[in-house]
């Protein structure tokens, strides 16, 4: 994510031995993490475990149109009779792929801008620092949806939608870690010995960084997931064929009496889905933050 | 006091004005030219070009801004294309039954979310503690428009416990008709005496609060747990053992008091947030306010609208936020002398 590969990670904070008991002492962390690993594998195994895998597509099947769930369709089949299992494993390559580009993108725009503002100071921080409230003012949703709204609706413009929102939260982020560090007495040292500004970014405030920006990916995930998959629901993103989980269940609210399986199950998948990284998340921060730690 | 007042709301209004040039931006991104959009499919490039000038589109960018930011000011929000009324006065009719939903989620989202939040740090890493967190985490996962379906379909449908969507009942429109005074309709029943009305407009009332809480009660408790866990190795705390008050006056009275300024920021934040989640649950309900409103002008491409709801909504956010600020000012005397 952060583009140099001159970086060192710093030592991991906690010793190993403190990890595992921290895993121990937080099965939801554990949960969270085998849950993410699954739908990770079941992202990228899709085509060859879907039972269905032309389904995820146009196919349709006339004769097997509304089936509810059987040993042959686990989770029933859809208003054209593709096989709803199959659209959700597809699926976990559309929204959560979504979330690592929006999130990959707000990183390339925010974390340049983050360690400018708190690494020059001055007018530089007070340009990039109110321009960033501005965005801060709206809810994230709410712009993104204006956005997306006078686009048209494709997968490209909802993630450059939510890119646009979602940036300004690593700003801050950045530009706090690199006022802190910046401030410290052995940068000060470093400027003293005539050390460049540039390298004194790469070799000491990235690499102090990238725990909190990978807590903060890890935690916003499940937000953009949720993100995208209502923007979909509202008909401002994915479009048919894509097995879009939001997409899926806007489709099944006009069968939703008696057919609940067509909203149920892609539902289903956005909240375990979310659940998963945002489990995963609060369990890295409170890991790696000593003043919250479940040990005490 | 009144300096932190007069700065803070001088700085509110920079961010409106922000907010504004904001949407002026995104309006000014939609693809295509909305001059031959307004002219029709078959206009002749002439016509074109005469509605770009009665449009006010050949001028420069800055002049549009300026005159952009003067209508918003005077009140002309530009007219909606679905409902040929004016932006405004249509959000105005919106916003009260949206508000009259937000409100009684976040109560209930403030009911549920404070004890929970308390009863999670009394005894942290204990079996009651991880299912509160991770009951608060579900909550801040749900895709609402998805709970508000199977919600509906669970008590509405099979449990036929609730009503499925609406407003109020309609047998009750000619019985008992609601008056419309300050357009909340329990308010409107309850300062009209029309009991059977008020006890209707409750129970239409129920699913979509309990829908729109789902986010705010998960974050509320998880924000409480946080804070009161910060604060109870604090030597006040110690000293309120030592003068032994109970635990739970110890957690209740003391720690919380400590945990309300955050709290309190971050019930401003959710109230934004749920506005905002009302346009993804009212159109499932049937609730006539700002989210169906904001749904029936995507689905129709409505951009005077759509606009309008997204400025209405983020000014509603900045003044949620100012309030907030000032009161917090008003009773925590550090914050006003940062």
């Amino acid at each position: 994510m952060i583009e140099t590969p001159t970086i060192t990670p710093p030592k991991a904070a906690i010793p190993r031995g403190a990890m595992w008991r921290g895993l121990r002492a937080n099965p939801l962390l554990a949960v969270g993490g085998g849950v993410v690993l699954l739908i990770v594998i079941v992202a990228i195994f899709a085509p060859l475990v879907a039972p269905f895998p032309a389904d995820a597509g146009t196919a349709t099947h006339p004769f097997e149109v509304l089936k509810a769930p059987s040993a042959a369709h686990w989770f029933g089949t859809d208003q054209v009779g593709r096989d709803i299992l199959s659209r959700v494993m597809v699926g976990a390559r559309v929204s959560p792929v979504i979330a690592v580009i929006v999130l990959a993108l707000a990183c390339l725009v925010g974390i340049p801008l983050g360690v400018a503002a708190g690494f020059l100071g001055g007018w530089v921080d007070e340009v990039i620092m109110r321009v960033t409230d501005v965005f801060l003012a709206f809810p994230p949703l709410l712009l993104a949806l204006a956005l997306a709204a006078v686009l048209p609706a494709s997968l490209t413009s909802l993630t450059i939608a939510i890119a646009a929102v979602w940036w300004p939260w690593y700003v801050r982020l950045l530009r706090g870690q690199a006022a802190s560090v910046a401030g410290r007495p052995y940068v000060e040292a470093c400027r003293a010995l005539g050390i460049s500004r540039l390298s004194i970014i790469f070799r000491h405030i990235l690499p102090n960084s990238i725990t909190p920006v990978l807590v903060q990916v890890s935690l916003d995930v499940g937000g953009v997931i949720l993100t995208a998959s209502a923007l979909s629901f509202l008909g401002l993103g994915a479009q048919d064929p894509v097995p879009d989980w939001g997409l899926m269940v806007a489709e099944g609210q006009n069968y939703f009496t008696p057919d609940w399986w067509l909203v149920t199950f892609p539902g289903l998948a956005i909240l375990v889905t979310a659940f998963a990284f945002n489990l995963l998340g609060d369990g890295l921060r409170d890991l790696f933050d000593p003043r919250r730690s479940f040990l005490r | 006091m009144l300096v932190f007042a007069a700065r803070r709301i001088a700085l509110a209004f920079v961010v409106v004005v922000g907010v504004i040039v904001v949407t002026f931006i995104v309006a000014h991104v939609v693809p295509g030219d909305p001059a031959a959009t307004w002219a029709g499919p078959h206009a002749s490039a002439s016509q074109i070009v005469q509605a770009r000038k009665f449009l006010g589109l050949d001028r420069p960018l800055a002049v549009q801004l300026v005159s952009y930011l003067g209508g918003v000011a005077s009140g002309n929000w530009g007219v909606s294309i679905h409902t040929h009324r004016s932006v405004l006065s249509d959000l105005l009719t919106a916003a009260p039954p949206s508000l009259e939903l937000v409100i009684t989620a976040l109560v209930l989202a403030i009911v549920a979310g404070i004890p929970l939040g308390l009863l999670s740090a009394r005894r942290p890493g204990r079996p009651a503690d991880q299912a509160i967190r991770a009951g608060s985490i579900l909550g801040i996962s749900m895709p609402i428009f998805w709970m508000a379906l199977i919600l509906q379909l669970v008590f509405s449908q099979r449990l036929k416990w609730l009503p499925a969507a609406g407003e109020y009942s309609p047998s009750l429109l000619f019985t008992h008709p609601l008056v419309r005074r300050t357009g909340f309709p329990v308010i409107d029943a309850l300062i009209s005496g029309n009991l059977p009305m008020l006890g209707s407009t409750l129970k239409y009332l129920i699913l979509p609060a309990i829908v729109v809480a789902a986010y705010p009660a998960g974050l509320i408790a998880r924000m409480v747990r946080a804070q009161v866990l910060d604060t109870i190795g604090e030597t006040h705390i110690l000293n309120a053992r030592a003068l032994g008050f109970g635990e739970w006056q110890i957690f209740g009275r003391f720690a919380m008091k400590l945990a309300w300024t955050p709290v309190a920021a971050a019930i401003a934040l959710v109230f934004g947030y749920s506005l905002v989640n009302t346009f993804l649950v009212e159109s499932i309900f049937d609730w006539p306010g700002l989210g169906s409103y904001a749904a029936a002008s995507i689905s129709t491409l409505d951009t005077p609208a759509i606009l309008g709801v997204t400025l209405f909504v983020a000014v509603a956010y900045v003044v949620a936020n100012l309030v907030v600020d000032v009161v917090q000012a008003a009773i925590d005397p550090r914050i006003r002398l940062r």
